[in-house]
């Protein structure tokens, strides 16, 4: 299967192509470079798949595949870092849910990029984002995902600012890069540590199961728990990073400022779950070896989903909404994989995270799309500019309806099984996560509709222009987008990706399925309620419960705090005495330096008068007294 | 000293050449502090190179006459003192064109 090489040559290809000659090519012909390439990527993932689970499963278990595996760097005597294509079934999927929405952007963006400045340079950009996401998902080893896990960092840098006049676009682009970046400075340590003690980075060997590789670092602790404890738990910082997982999740929202099919690709369908993935791949180390990490991880996983679910009631801006709403969606994850044990039944949490990943990249996907065709038809983000769209844009409308289904969770839309499986495997863990999640389920069927009818019912707005559909490149997306936000729930997804790789077969279990859909109805209910007619009712709920709804309107003031911990703690306790040292102590040394030698220079200059024969006398006598010396002494 | 200098009909000792070396070096020296023309205080160094090279071939011819470093270095120092002198003329030819004329005085204004 060496040809899945050109899953990643591509996409570099076009990036460098498209990149380099933006000046010369037109913007028809950078588009069709670009969305070319990509059609071939997804062409070549989707055969890769197919013959990757049809073929690879011996005894029942499907076999990690390494295709290609070159060293790339030796590090002394036993590590080296290999460049390498691993086919696994989570890295096989996640081929399949790039490659689709990445299609799917790069055919939208035709529409909704048309004549902006930069057409040429935001497709380049495209195709290295998808070039390096997919390197991140086929490393072979933690080095190399890492290296591309920085690569992801600096494509999502560049298209958040891509209208970089915008002063908020460039300012959530480096808030976006800085946040991130601080992450995975703890996942760069994390992997140190691991690599210090294993000796290796190869996902092959950690993966073996084999306890021997980690005895050393079990076995020597610091600050109450072993090496492999925090290495794990580092590692697991740079995914929430990359993840947005509270309290690093400050960057997500802001990240908006992009453009919306950049929202739709990186920070809705795949770089945000890019930490999901992490810790999927790592899973059989966290199960067997550190599974209060894990756990630590369900928990962090939980509260940021309701966290983010109660900013997203409170947001106006539709796609903060949808934001908050991927962050609470990317917590649902991060719960399954946290609950989740090895074996069969057990491993249910981590076959649901997979489920969720893919059918909520999906339809979140389709959201993000479909907000971007509203924001393209009224030329607003803000809910209060918008309103009865569902005249002017039945497709949109429709498209959005079923994705806002899929994520409330009605039956049988795609939604419906994965999050069911989640909440499955969060009562299994305890009765109190279940309920939990249940709460936070029901709570995101009535954001949603909260968003959806805001934008397509609601008061009828007097619009200066009148809104129309978008064009066939912006709607084809989102009914390709609608099919699997359909049927997606149909998917045996337990034959293909599973904690121990052998077949399950969901089975929905329907007391836990009956509570959550009569919660997802009731979310419903009170939506169409509150916001089908236009009506003062949700305003007078928000200002009866006044001080909660300011502050989950300001996102409970998490920015203010990290802005209070940087400039006020950190810039004026530390930064500013460094850099008072710095500018007297330091500087002032050379300072001295140079003033100390330039009062000597001009005391003894007027030792160089330029006459050469006084020179010639000092010279002569200087000699006789050095020879009368030498003579006498 | 006498008898040195008066020795009619033997070869003439190394001391006489050395008191001509010796005389023509302070006469050098003596031009090179006293005069202010470069051209003459060009002549003080050739005076001062030419009791050098005197000294050279002395020593050599009454010390060591089976060897012959000395006379190279003479010779050596010859053809060192005409390169010196080319770049010395040339020198002057441009403070004579810059100042009008050749005196030592004014080559200080070209310090900094």
């Amino acid at each position: 299967m060496e040809y899945t090489l050109f899953i990643l040559l591509f996409p570099l290809a076009s990036f460098l192509i498209v990149g380099l000659l933006s000046n010369k090519l037109s913007h028809k012909a950078s588009g069709l470079i670009g969305t070319t390439s990509l059609t071939v990527v997804t062409l070549l993932s989707y055969y890769t798949a197919w013959a990757y689970f049809t073929t690879q499963k011996i005894d029942g278990v499907y076999q990690s595949l390494t295709v290609l595996n070159t060293t790339w760097l030796r590090v002394g005597a036993n590590l080296h870092i290999d460049m390498g294509i691993l086919l696994d079934p989570i890295s096989v999927m996640m081929l399949v849910v790039i490659s689709t929405v990445s299609l799917m952007v790069h055919i939208y963006s035709l529409g909704y990029m048309k004549g902006e400045v930069g057409f040429q340079r935001y497709y380049s950009f495209l195709s290295l984002f998808t070039f390096s996401m997919m390197g991140l998902v086929l490393a072979t080893n933690i080095f190399q995902m890492y290296i591309f896990w920085e690569l992801v960092g600096v494509s999502s840098y560049l298209l958040i600012g891509f209208y970089y006049t915008k002063p908020a676009a460039i300012a959530a682009s480096k808030k976006a890069f800085i946040v991130t970046r601080f992450a995975d400075m703890f996942f760069l340590i994390g992997i140190l540590v691991l690599s210090y003690f294993t000796q290796t980075f190869d996902f092959g060997i950690l993966m073996s199961g084999d306890a021997s590789i980690f005895s050393s670092a079990i076995g020597s602790s610091f600050l109450g728990a072993s090496a492999l404890v925090w290495a794990m738990a580092l590692i697991f910082i740079g995914g929430a990073g990359k993840s947005a997982m509270f309290p690093l999740h400050i960057w997500l929202p802001d990240a908006m400022e992009g453009p919306t099919p950049v929202s739709a690709l990186i920070h809705a369908a795949t770089m945000v779950v890019a930490g999901v993935y992490l810790v999927a791949r790592l899973f059989p180390i966290y199960i067997g070896f550190t599974p209060e990490v894990l756990h630590g991880i369900a928990y962090v996983g939980a509260f940021t989903s309701l966290f983010a679910a109660i900013i997203a009631i409170a947001q106006t801006d539709i796609k903060r909404v949808l934001a908050f709403s991927t962050i609470s969606q990317i917590g649902f994850m991060m719960v399954a994989l946290g609950v989740s044990k090895l074996e069969g039944h057990e491993g249910l949490g981590y076959m649901s995270s997979m489920f969720h990943l893919f059918t909520h990249a999906m339809f979140k996907a389709l959201l993000f799309l479909g907000a971007g065709s509203i924001i393209h038809a009224v030329h607003s983000n803000e809910m209060k500019d918008m309103g009865g769209l569902r005249k002017y844009m039945p497709v949109t409308h429709w498209t959005f309806l079923i994705a806002c289904l899929a994520i409330a969770g009605i039956p049988p839309f795609s939604g419906f099984v994965s999050k069911d499986e989640i909440l499955t495997a969060a009562f299994h863990f305890s009765n109190g996560m279940g309920i939990w999640m249940t709460v936070t389920a029901g709570l995101t069927a009535f954001y949603m509709f909260r968003l959806y009818y805001n934008i397509f019912w609601g008061k009828a707005t007097n619009y200066t222009q009148i809104p129309h559909e978008s064009p066939v490149s912006m709607t084809f997306p989102l009914v390709f987008l609608a099919i699997p936000t359909v049927l997606g729930g149909f998917i045996p997804f337990g034959h293909f990706v599973t904690a121990d790789r052998a077949d399950y077969t969901i089975h929905l279990d329907w007391t836990i399925a009956t509570v959550s859909i009569v919660l997802a109805v009731v979310g419903i209910i009170i939506a169409t309620v509150l916001y089908r007619k236009p009506s003062d009712v949700p305003n007078r709920i928000a200002n009866s419960i006044r001080g909660f709804h300011q502050a989950a309107y300001h996102r409970f003031y998490i920015d203010e705090i990290y802005l209070f911990i940087t400039k006020k703690i950190i810039f004026n306790c530390v930064s500013r005495p460094l850099a008072w040292f710095d500018r007297h102590i330091v500087d002032g040394f050379i300072n001295g330096l140079a003033s100390a030698t330039d009062w000597v220079s001009i005391r003894i200059r007027g030792f160089q008068s330029g006459e050469i024969q006084w020179y010639a006398y000092v010279f002569l006598f200087g000699t006789l007294l050095i020879t009368a010396l030498l003579l006498f002494i | 000293m006498g008898e040195f200098l008066i020795n009619a009909g033997g070869p003439i000792p190394m001391i006489g050449f050395q008191i001509v070396s010796l005389i023509m070096f302070f006469a050098g020296i003596y031009g090179f502090f006293t005069r202010r023309n470069l051209i003459m205080i060009l002549i003080s160094v050739e005076l001062i190179l030419n009791a050098v090279d005197i000294n050279f071939a002395v020593f050599n011819r009454y010390l060591y006459p089976d060897q012959m470093e000395g006379l190279f270095f003479a010779l050596f120092g010859i053809a060192i003192a005409a390169c010196e002198t080319a770049v010395a003329i040339a020198i002057i030819i441009n403070v004579y064109r810059n100042f009008g004329n050749a005196d030592v005085d004014n080559i200080k204004h070209l310090k900094g």
